[in-house]
């Protein structure tokens, strides 16, 4: 360790190393041209001159190649060498007068124009280039030829190298610009183009591969690395200050030990090429919806600027194409890819808040929007959002060769073929199987679907043909991110009811030291200040704040580290609490939010409580928000160590407690969801109660005889009901009711009324399952006419009366009955599916029958399109009518009439139909209103229960401890029904495994000799905890429930509640040490 | 405050714009967390910002917001 004077400031440094090197170690500028940190300093431009006083004599040194010695003194800033500085700016300013840097530079020194003659050139001599070239690349391509004013860089005798590699290494050094990559290859260079922006964008050989990758760090890329193509290079070693860079690294085959295997291996979109009448790849503004994403993204290629390829000027008509590459059997697609509606519209609607201007059309066969407030999303873009749909499929583009435009041509809804030109098309893709995915199925030996995709077995859409391998996601079939997040969570307790009997035995316990009493010792702060490379250190002097800190009150250690939160700075860390005695850790970085965990643990595991830690966030609330002023971003750093420090003397040790976990469940509704989550909650070994309101369980499920896939859910349920009764730890509660409920997560306490009695049960988790029922139609003659049913009871009929089906010849079904209008703006997802295996079975069963489908959108999704086409196929025919246009019914002699307007056909339809099929509405349960009051659950417009988070958290309540499935949650088919309530199990199970949780530690806490029993906290507390505790006449708080915001402590007029970790003394010393 | 009152005069006359302190009292689950997306989305605000982070809210404390301005700041801002 060398230490010497710097701008008259003791600093240390390295034997070896330059002025140049320390003075950036300290965040002192010294401006440079000709200084790479990966190459040997040259000195050549003189700029970055310092004045070295040696003892006896001050002179002018450069710091670039001025190695250090003990006790030298040096100068930055004198007057001197400013003056030289000045000069030699001024000169080069003079040479090269169009450089960008050399004007920043003169700005920077006041330099308005060079008193020297300006030339033209725009090379500054400084050698990066020769240097990175003969260094770094090892080649020595090019170098600095001529004498004197002919002085130059270039290749041998000015001729094209035979050795350069065209790396391009040498351009991207040149500071100004004089050196082009067009000029070394001779030709325009072509970008690595970045496969996430999917071509549209560059990226780099080394990069992050996407913004969520897992984890989140870059990685080289083996085919574009110049070193691991040629050896040469290792620039970005350099750089990286942690060392992160290991060039060794190789592909590694690792063996791991699988008791079972999910497959969740997603899709890829259809090639547009393979549809060679839209143009893709041959015009530039045809481009797929995958791509618009991306250009719509702040992080994609354009940073959500929308611009069209062809000439980035921005699009104002554009046209989505729906069923590129799905429903279309011209390829072997024949099913939908179910996302692409829904997709184009959010594309389109996005499309419109970007540009007001644009307009956006959606050309489309037919709108499926089956989902979750998919309905009302569509009616938005039609009648506010200005998205013009126009059912037409578009059988080709056509181009205009001049400006890129292109023609597309359509029918309209009179009938009349129109002919419109849009500045961009975007083809609305549908999903496959990732091809990788066919290599790994074949090694498995699992079965496929002619497409491609995981076969599955009916109702169980998660298991393969193999026991042991699970699949969820799109793999198992098109889906969008709802479904396959609960099928993630069925998959997962699939996986883990499979493995039951190894459950936990590789688990190892984390055991930590015996806490340090530290109640009667004087605070003994530590404080970790971080770099974060040069995160922080870029912008604060962490030096400085340093020594800083070590003149604050009880601040007995405080060191800078180059980033606190690795290893072995964590291993560090344990070591000086040991040495100095610490009893309270203040780490100045980054946020609290993601690091806090971390360090807490490290301070335990040296027997220090979690609690006696302290944060100050420097880098995202200082550095990163105030780059441009370093200084003040430093002072601010002081303050905010100088608050975390203050608080921290403040600090006192908390203690969680455990309380052992209700190891039992609650299933609310005895359908199918509610018996297949009690069922699976039964085999994985928890205690469970079953609460049913009405005297038998099966639900809706009982009445569906069949479904389109050939699976039997009326048989399966009864089967199902049966292993639920029999199961020795499920509790079956018929004509029963939820009449309240008290606890918190791990501990919930209810009252049920079982016909007429009650009884008390206690429980670690509840699902809700209150399922829903078939809407009774009021209208089209049903109730008054028996020839007029709905589509349950024509299943039952199939399936118990068939004879009394086989003289019927004439059969109309009116879809979307009490939904899909006004009143009702959803779709009920499973009737068009209904009608279409409905009108199967009876050709089957009556082959001469005339079936007529009156229908709005055909919303057969995924694979059950292939039922639709078979329809189709057998006859089937399907009459779309308009909302604004329902059918009439009509009774004339006994017999029916129903007059419809096709709108396929354009014309009126009068129909005489021996039987009236309405495809009527699920509602919810009308129990599940009662359920949503006493649990306090919120429910959507329509009644269903409303979930956490529409796509991310579909099986949970934001209530913790309460989970969702069935029809409860939105109408679906017993297939869904069965995977949500797998999922919801699933979720329950992560708290029902857990034999104890703790609770308390940052809580609120009463002071019974002040409390005066006002209730000012039972109304303040959002969470309903306070409760007059009887025996002691005041007020208790469950810690288990407490949340600790503390608005109780803030309302309490006698000031008798306190927050643990949030004490008024706490926030007072941080206040008051602001400034 | 008569004090700040004279400072601000003062730099009236000397032509220094005034730039106020603001502390922010902020929620953990709302702002506190902006505030870190804005770190990390490198929007730049004035350093004489200062943020204190608390669980909630709801427990700030008059007191709390009367210690901020007698320790000298000329704003306190409540996000949560």
């Amino acid at each position: 360790m060398i230490t010497f004077k710097l701008n008259g400031r003791e600093v240390e440094a390295e034997e070896g190393q330059t002025i140049l090197q320390v003075a950036q170690k300290y965040n002192i500028h010294i401006p440079t041209l000709c200084y790479h940190k990966a190459l040997s300093p040259a000195g050549a431009c003189r700029l970055c001159t310092v004045e070295l006083f040696d003892g006896r004599r001050t002179r002018l040194v450069t710091s670039c190649n001025y190695p250090v010695w003990r006790d030298m003194e040096v100068r930055t800033d004198t007057e001197r060498v400013i003056k030289g500085r000045k000069m030699i700016v001024e000169l080069l300013l003079a040479r090269c007068p169009d450089v960008k840097v050399l004007q920043d530079l003169a700005k920077e020194y006041g330099i308005e124009k060079p008193r020297f003659k300006p030339e033209t050139n725009d090379c500054i001599l400084c050698g990066l280039c020769t240097r990175m070239c003969e260094e770094r690349m090892g080649v020595s391509a090019i170098s600095l030829t001529g004498r004197g004013v002919e002085l130059k860089v270039d290749t041998p005798f000015h001729l094209q190298s035979d050795i350069c590699r065209t790396c391009g290494a040498c351009a991207s050094v040149c500071p100004t610009g004089h050196i082009k990559l067009e000029d070394i290859t001779g030709r325009k260079p072509q970008i690595i183009p970045s496969e996430f922006n999917r071509g549209m964008g560059p990226r780099k050989p080394i990069n992050i591969p996407f913004p969520q990758a897992t984890p989140n760090v870059p990685v080289i890329d083996p085919k574009t690395c110049v070193h691991l193509n040629t050896g040469a290079c290792k620039v970005c070693q350099e750089f990286c200050g942690p060392g992160a860079i290991n060039f060794d690294q190789k592909d590694e085959i690792i063996e791991i030990d699988a008791g079972a295997v999910i497959l969740a291996t997603g899709f890829e979109t259809f090639d547009a090429r393979q549809k060679p009448e839209y143009g893709y790849g041959r015009y530039p503004n045809v481009i797929t919806s995958i791509e618009y994403e991306r250009i719509l993204s702040a992080g994609g290629p354009f940073k959500g600027h929308i611009q069209r390829p062809s000439d980035a000027k921005e699009p104002k008509r554009i046209a989505w194409i729906q069923c590129v590459g799905s429903r279309d059997a011209s390829i072997g697609c024949e099913y939908c890819s179910y996302v692409c509606c829904m997709y184009a519209t959010k594309q389109a609607m996005i499309s419109r808040e970007h540009d007001q201007e644009i307009e956006p059309t959606i050309f489309y066969i037919d709108m499926r929007a089956p989902g979750k407030g998919f309905e009302r999303y569509y009616n938005r873009a039609r009648t506010t959002g200005g998205v013009r749909y126009v059912r037409s499929m578009i059988s080709r583009v056509l181009e205009h060769p001049q400006t890129h435009d292109l023609d597309l041509t359509y029918v309209d809804e009179s009938g009349e073929i129109q002919t419109e030109t849009f500045d961009m098309v975007i083809l609305s893709v549908g999903l496959r199987p990732d091809p990788a995915f066919l290599k790994l199925a074949q090694r498995l030996g699992i079965k496929l679907n002619r497409f491609g995709f995981c076969e599955s077995q009916p109702l169980d859409t998660i298991s393969t043909s193999i026991p042991g391998i699970f699949t969820c996601g799109v793999i198992q079939s098109p889906k969008g991110i709802p479904g396959s997040v609960l099928q993630g969570s069925s998959a997962a307790g699939a996986a883990t009811s499979f493995l039951a009997e190894a459950q936990g035995t590789l688990v190892r316990e984390k055991i930590y030291p015996k806490e340090r009493d530290i109640t009667q010792e004087e605070p003994r702060i530590g404080v970790f200040l971080c770099d974060c490379g040069i995160n922080i250190a870029g912008t604060i002097d962490v030096g400085k704040v340093t020594e800083y800190t070590k003149t604050l009150p009880h601040v007995v250690f405080a060191r800078e580290y180059l980033f606190t939160c690795s290893t072995d700075s964590q291993e560090e860390m344990k070591a000086m609490i040991e040495k100095h005695r610490l009893n309270r850790v203040v780490v100045a970085s980054c946020s609290p939010r993601t690091h806090e965990p971390l360090f807490q643990d490290t301070i335990r595991e040296a027997g220090l409580n979690k609690y006696l830690f302290e944060m100050a966030n420097v880098r995202d609330q200082s550095s990163w928000v105030h780059t441009f002023e370093p200084e003040r971003a430093t002072a601010k750093a002081k303050d905010l160590v100088r608050m975390a420090v203050a608080r921290a003397a403040k600090l006192g040790p908390l203690y969680e407690f455990p309380f052992d976990v209700v190891q039992k469940g609650l299933v609310i509704g005895g359908g199918l969801a509610g018996l297949t989550a009690a069922f699976t909650l039964a085999e994985q070994g928890f205690e469970t109660y079953l609460v049913e309101q009405s005297d038998q369980l099966g639900g809706n499920a009982r009445a569906l005889y069949y479904t389109e896939d050939g699976a039997r859910p009326a048989e399966y349920v009864k089967e199902l009901i049966n292993k639920v009764k029999a199961h020795p730890l499920i509790t079956v509660y018929t004509q029963a009711e939820v009449k309240d409920y008290a606890g918190h997560l791990g501990e919930f306490k209810s009252t049920i009324s079982v016909n007429g009695r009650t009884e008390e049960i206690s429980y670690g988790a509840v699902i809700v399952a209150t399922g829903g029922t078939e809407y009774q139609p009021t209208e089209y003659l049903h109730g008054e006419n028996e020839h007029v049913i709905t589509q349950k009871e024509l299943e039952r009929r199939i399936a118990l009366e068939p004879e009394s089906l086989k003289e019927v010849r004439n059969l109309v079904m009116i879809q979307c009955v009490g939904c899909m209008d006004e009143e009702h703006p959803y779709c009920s997802r499973v009737c068009c599916t209904a009608a279409v295996k409905n009108s199967l079975k009876l050709k089957e069963l009556n082959p001469g029958i005339n079936i007529y489908v009156l229908y709005r959108d055909m919303r057969t999704f995924a694979f059950k399109e292939l039922s639709y086409k078979k329809a189709r196929e057998r006859g089937v025919r399907f009459l779309r009518y308009f909302l604004r246009q329902k059918p009439e019914v009509a009774e004339i002699d006994g017999g029916l009439q129903v007059k419809v307007f096709d709108q396929n056909l354009r014309s009126e339809v009068m129909l005489e139909p021996d039987l009236l099929v309405l495809s009527a509405a699920i509602r919810p349960n009308p129990g599940s209103k009662q359920v949503a009051d006493v649990f306090k659950l919120p429910l959507d417009q329509d009644g269903f229960f409303a979930e956490a988070h529409l796509k991310l958290r579909p099986v949970d309540f934001a209530n913790a401890g309460i989970f969702l499935c069935g029809l409860a949650h939105m109408p679906k088919f017993t297939d869904e029904a069965i995977a949500q309530a797998k999922a919801a199990a699933s979720r329950a199970c992560t708290v029902l495994s857990q034999k104890q949780m703790y609770v308390g530690g940052a809580v609120a806490q009463v002071d019974s000799t002040k409390c005066a029993i006002c209730l000012t906290c039972v109304r303040t507390c959002p969470y309903n905890v306070p409760r007059i505790d009887e025996e002691e006449g005041v007020i208790s708080i469950d810690p288990a429930a407490c949340q600790g915001c503390g608005n109780c402590a803030t309302a309490c007029p006698r000031g008798a509640i306190e927050v643990g970790h949030s004490t008024d003394d706490q926030f007072v010393a941080k206040i008051c040490a602001l400034y | 405050m008569e004090q700040d009152a004279s400072q601000i005069k003062e730099q009236e006359s000397t032509g220094e714009t005034f730039e106020p302190k603001i502390e922010a009292f902020v929620c953990t689950y709302c702002t506190y967390t902006a505030a870190d997306m804005a770190g990390s989305q490198r929007l730049q605000y004035p350093p004489t910002v200062r943020i204190v982070k608390y669980l909630c809210t709801g427990k700030v404390e008059i007191v709390h917001i009367l210690k901020a301005f007698e320790a000298g700041a000329d704003a306190v801002f409540v996000g949560g």
